[in-house]
């Protein structure tokens, strides 16, 4: 690469903070090119894991012993390192169990505010004919939970169209939005395009309407570095998993007044002021949404492979990821009888490409890569409604990560160019 | 795992020949649909004058090589069993194909289905192989009720 970003990029050191890199699948080298899915994990962020369920356990925000307290400090520091992250204050991020989980959580809140035992809510009451707006190129993580919101309250779910090229505009928001949007939930970066969604003018346009805006930056939060409070979303969810974190912690951020108004979902210890046989009453957020022990490990694990990153260099792993990922759309998109889903120009891309193959499934694809240690996505990445709307069944999904080279891009892509001869298409 | 070891010669073949591929009318069709991949088989399965032995199997669908290759396979192996010996045989491939690589099929009974051994050491495409088979005894299965 001549890009002088790509030549400071320090990759042979990154990539030797991934353990898993150093072990070989089928006999070769593994070239993971699944990050979209998981990521790899930093082996300092394991051992940071383990050494704090060796040697620092303990409950946290309740007794008074020494390692009680440290622990608390440790889980606080570790929200404060996810807060920063994302450009956000430590108020605004409540833990969760991944992504889905934090979309789950505010869909419950319309749901219980909608049956209406609370006051301060009124932005989460939904009525029969309000309307819930969701685009078509979401993760079914982003659609089911309002689905099913939508059955529960009589609201209507309404559908932004994408363009051929898998590209949401603007416009095609506004198609479906009206004075009755309740809710406008939209991804960040297409799961299966990788497309980078104009989140501002969205967000304003909701907005307009008084509508509360979620946003899911689960394809995002890795890749892109993200200041949601200047996106002006109400809501965002990410999970750590896909962040080089471990897998079980996610977070869900929310603006002040959007986690102010917003009612409770889950119920138990650690969330209240005050409790009696009638009624209980509850800590502002986010303990109002944290009942229950916290995910503590997780969110230590989680800490320390956010510090990693933010060492290496937010934009430089960004500039490092995009000149991959245009790279393998350039060497994708000759070759004969491959169709990759989502256009390139006019748009910004993060580095994940996912191709249809003439006339070979995407299973048999995902398997004759593997056999050469290349690990990638196949199916339709709980996208079915995406994939139908651009006329396929499923995909093989490509997806780079920090570690990843331009020679492993070219590797991956030379052996994708033999599979149609292997299985006889060419 | 070697690629050879999962796609023989024979099944690249029949993922293009598709043996009993097409579907007539009536019958008691089985429609199964594998949800981590969104693949989807329909599948009937004849049977003779006298509902004990099976004439042949048609279906369609659309799915991996090993789940089409399977299909095929079946169709051209299993038509003319008498209804026992066909559920002796889905037994024994069932058993194959879940005995991670232990159990090979073998040629004198299973002919050209031999080719799928190997699926069994590939847990994550044993339900491909499996797809037309739950099918076909489904369909058997209600072909056999609509009997009663
Ligand atoms: C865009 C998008 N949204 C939501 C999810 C769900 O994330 P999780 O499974 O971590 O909850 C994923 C990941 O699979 C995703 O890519």
């Amino acid at each position: 690469m001549t890009n002088p970003v790509q030549d400071a990029y320090p990759v042979n050191d990154v990539r030797g903070l991934f353990p898993q890199l150093a072990v070989p699948v089928n006999g070769m080298p593994l070239v993971y090119l699944d990050s979209a899915a998981t990521s790899l994990k930093f082996g300092i962020g394991l051992r940071k894991e383990l050494d704090f369920a060796s040697h620092e356990m303990a409950a946290v925000n309740r007794g008074a012993h020494t390692l009680a307290a440290e622990a608390t400090e440790k889980f606080d520091e570790a929200r404060a390192t996810v807060a920063r992250f994302v450009g956000a204050r430590p108020a605004n991020i409540v833990w969760t169990s991944n992504a889905t989980d934090g979309i789950n959580m505010v869909a419950n809140g319309f749901r219980i505010s909608s049956l209406g035992r609370t006051a301060t809510d009124g932005r989460f009451r939904l009525a029969e004919g309000d309307e819930i707006v969701v685009t078509e190129a979401e993760h079914h993580a982003n659609l089911i939970p309002w689905q099913e919101l939508a059955r529960a309250t009589g609201a209507v779910l309404r559908v932004a169209a994408v363009t051929d090229g898998g590209v949401l505009t603007v416009d095609a928001v506004r198609a479906v939005v009206s004075d009755r949007t309740r809710v406008v939930a939209f991804t960040h970066v297409s799961n299966v395009l990788g497309i980078v969604n104009p989140v501002t003018e969205i967000t304003a346009l909701a907005h307009s309407v008084g509508a509360i805006v979620v946003l899911d930056a689960c394809q995002s939060a890795p890749h892109i570095p993200l200041n949601l409070a200047e996106l002006g979303v109400d809501f965002a969810v990410f999970s750590a998993h896909k962040m080089y974190g471990p897998t079980g912690i996610g977070a869900l951020y929310g603006r002040d007044e959007a986690l102010a108004e917003m009612p409770p979902v889950l119920f138990g210890g650690s969330m209240i002021t005050y409790v009696d046989y009638e009624r209980a009453e509850y800590l502002p957020a986010p303990a109002k949404f944290e009942p229950g022990t916290p995910r503590l490990t997780q969110a230590i694990g989680w800490a320390a492979a956010l510090d990693i990153m933010s060492a290496i260099g937010r934009e430089a792993i960004a500039a490092h990821e995009e000149a991959l990922g245009s790279a393998l759309y350039d060497l994708v998109e000759p070759l004969p009888g491959v169709r990759i889903l989502g256009a390139k120009h006019g748009v910004d891309r993060v580095g994940l490409v996912s191709v249809a193959v003439d006339g070979v499934h995407p299973h048999d694809v995902g398997q004759f890569l593997d056999s050469k240690g290349i690990a990638v996505r196949v199916g339709y990445h709980c996208a079915q409604p995406l994939h139908r709307r651009l006329g396929v069944d499923s995909s093989t999904r490509m997806s780079v990560g920090m570690h990843t080279t331009l020679a492993e891009i070219e590797f991956a892509v030379d052996v994708l160019s033999g599979v149609r001869r292997y299985f006889g298409e060419a | 795992m070697s690629l050879e070891a999962l796609y023989q010669q024979i099944i690249l073949d029949h993922n293009k020949r598709k043996v009993g591929y097409g579907l007539g009318e009536g019958g008691t069709p089985s429609h199964q649909y594998n949800p981590t991949c969104g693949d989807e088989l329909n599948l009937t399965v004849r049977l003779d004058d006298s509902k004990s032995v099976i004439t042949g199997f048609e279906w369609e669908g659309k799915g991996c090589s090993i789940s089409q290759a399977s299909a095929s396979l079946l169709s051209q192996e299993a038509a003319g069993m008498t209804i026992p010996e066909f559920t002796e045989f889905a037994e024994g491939f069932r058993e194959a194909m879940r005995s991670r690589g232990a159990i090979a099929l073998d040629e004198e009974e299973f002919g050209d289905l031999a080719a799928l051994s190997g699926v069994s050491k590939f847990v994550a495409r044993v339900k491909c192989a499996m797809l037309a088979w739950v099918a076909a005894e489904d369909s058997l299965a209600r072909a056999q009720d609509s009997l009663d």
